[in-house]
């Protein structure tokens, strides 16, 4: 059959006896096919290029050090550390978030309850905050006319502060995660089969045994998924990083840094790539487990 | 431990996690709303501080509406097409397609920002124009336009309605423009909401390609925090969450609208 209709692909709407509507559409693959071409020119001139030329720059020699740039990441302590924090702060903050989310989230997709819907909308809408604003949320919590710093001089007449350190940052990670995380976790619960978790309470399990055995493997694929976007979201987090402060060694100051303030760009170019490697694996890995959703960045 | 008691734990931790949420937000809300927040809400409610951000900064909320807007007729005139494209093209590589023009949003923005900075920013005329950010905002949304408008594609019994048409002569673009499109507005509508809310917020890609001249609404908003009192970094977060949090909540009654459905 779809031999025949490529030899004659136009004549497919005027033949009677073939399926008619199959010969029509092959024959007009092409221009479907042409539709793709105006988003993957602007794909190839402004990223694909452009990002190749990156990944050739970072292999230059370093300013700094005189060996190539991804050697000057691997020998220098400097770039190491940093590297290892970002990495460090990344994954904690994602366990904690996949661990308070997920509980959070649990429960909303378990119960119903007057008001409920006003608690979803306001844990998830900060969904699409920029970080920047993020950051600046931070500020009003642990700043030094931050919500923490007014309750200790109050309390003990002493100024305590948390924002413009590691603990700021994490904090800030934290509060872009967890919209994600719970909105991940009530889809994956509402399609998980209630009737295991029942057959399983008919059996005589306890709670937590139901929960352990039951509903995290169940949503095990979405936790994980959900987990590896916050990480990679965390990984990328530069507006956040830049409004609480530039002092913190985190790679995507770095990367500013370099190009900013030493104009070295093979150094700047070598870490993007080292860091769009990182979060490209890890939301590779998220899209596997959880086949769809984009991981709306921050 | 009574159901009764886990649930009241639970909840009460819920609400903890809410607080956390929200906390931040209101107050932030009610610095931008203060005489002086030093002193606190005894100082008075003004709106003086929301004047004074429209006196300084009101350029660069146009700049952002009008990118917004360039970006969205960009990202259609582009990403439906290219969905189309998708869902005609054998599965793999349309996934592979899919794959690879996610690549910008997998990548920090920061990265993509330098690499066309790299390549493009000694054209002067290019850089120093607001299409340059332009450029950065379409690759970021794109596939934020592709993935719904495809996705509406792949459950439509689109081929059917498309071979129907065609079996009654229709070509390929009257079949594009009066079958396909209007079929797929609900997935259009879905990644148009997407991309301008995107767009408004974007801060990575836009901080590094932004020029004096052209500073858009987030990096107007580092600016303030870096070097404004507090209650003009406040009142300056206010108008941007009027501006963006109607479209995140059109966002999520239109989620649970079509998760309704399913």
């Amino acid at each position: 059959m779809s031999a025949v209709s490529q030899q004659r692909p136009q004549a497919g709407a005027a033949s009677s006896r073939t399926p008619v509507p199959t010969a029509a559409l092959r024959g007009l693959g092409h221009p479907a096919l042409w539709a793709l071409v105006p988003a993957l020119t602007l794909f190839c001139a402004f990223w694909l290029l452009p990002f190749a030329r990156l990944v050739l720059m970072g292999a230059e020699v370093d300013r700094g050090s005189g060996v190539s740039a991804y050697l000057a990441i691997l020998t220098h302590r400097q770039y190491l550390t940093s590297l290892a924090a970002t990495l460090g702060i990344s994954l904690v903050v994602s366990l904690a978030a996949v661990g308070i989310a997920g509980l959070a989230g649990f429960f909303l997709a378990r119960h119903r309850f007057a008001g409920k819907s006003l608690l979803v909308a306001s844990l998830t809408f900060p969904l699409a905050f920029p970080g920047v604003v993020v950051g600046f949320l931070v500020i009003m919590l642990g700043g030094r006319q931050g919500a923490l710093a007014q309750l200790s001089l109050w309390l003990f007449d002493e100024r305590w502060m948390f924002a413009y350190s590691l603990l700021g940052l994490f904090v800030g990670y934290l509060y872009f995660s967890i919209p994600r995380v719970i909105t991940t976790v009530m889809a994956a619960c509402d399609t998980l089969d209630r009737s295991l978790e029942e057959a399983a309470r008919s059996l005589g399990a306890s709670t937590w045994q139901v929960a352990r055995d039951v509903i995290v493997p169940g949503i095990a694929p979405a936790l994980l998924s959900t987990g590896a976007i916050c990480f990679a979201t965390s990984m990328g987090a530069f507006g956040t990083a830049f409004t609480l402060g530039t002092r913190m060694s985190i790679l995507p100051l770095d990367i500013y840094g370099e190009f900013t303030n030493y104009a070295n760009f093979s150094m700047a170019a070598a870490l993007s790539v080292v860091l769009g490697v990182i979060t490209w694996i890890a939301l590779s890995v998220a899209r596997r487990l959880a086949g769809g959703g984009l991981g709306a960045p921050a | 431990m009574t159901p009764r008691l886990r649930f009241v734990l639970q909840l009460g931790f819920t609400l903890l996690v809410c607080l956390f949420m929200i906390v931040p937000v209101v107050m932030s809300v009610l610095a931008g709303l203060t005489e002086n927040y030093f002193v606190g809400l005894k100082s008075g409610l003004t709106l003086r501080w929301v004047d004074e951000v429209w006196a300084l900064y009101s350029d660069t909320i146009w700049l952002s509406i009008r990118l917004a807007l360039a970006c969205l007729v960009v990202t259609i005139v582009l990403g439906v097409p290219a969905a189309y494209g998708l869902l005609r093209s054998r599965r793999r590589w349309a996934n592979a397609i899919e794959e690879t023009l996610l690549l910008p949003v997998a990548v920090p923005g920061l990265a993509s920002a330098l690499a066309l900075l790299l390549a493009y920013g000694h054209y002067r005329e290019f850089r120093d124009s607001w299409l340059f950010i332009l450029v950065g905002h379409v690759l970021f949304t794109l596939p934020f336009m592709i993935r719904p408008v495809l996705a509406v594609m792949r459950s439509a019994r689109l081929a059917l309605l498309e071979e129907a048409a065609a079996s009654l002569g229709a070509g390929f673009w009257r079949r594009f423009l009066t079958v396909v499109v209007p079929n797929c507005m609900s997935g259009i509508l879905a990644g148009a909401l997407m991309v301008v809310t995107l767009s408004i917020g974007e801060f990575n890609i836009t901080w590094m390609l932004h020029t004096p001249l052209n500073k858009t609404l987030p990096v107007g908003l580092a600016d303030s925090y870096a070097s404004m009192r507090l209650e003009i970094g406040s009142a300056y977060t206010l108008i941007f969450l009027v501006m963006i949090v109607p479209l995140l909540i059109t966002i999520q009654w239109l989620g649970r609208l079509t998760g309704q459905r399913h």
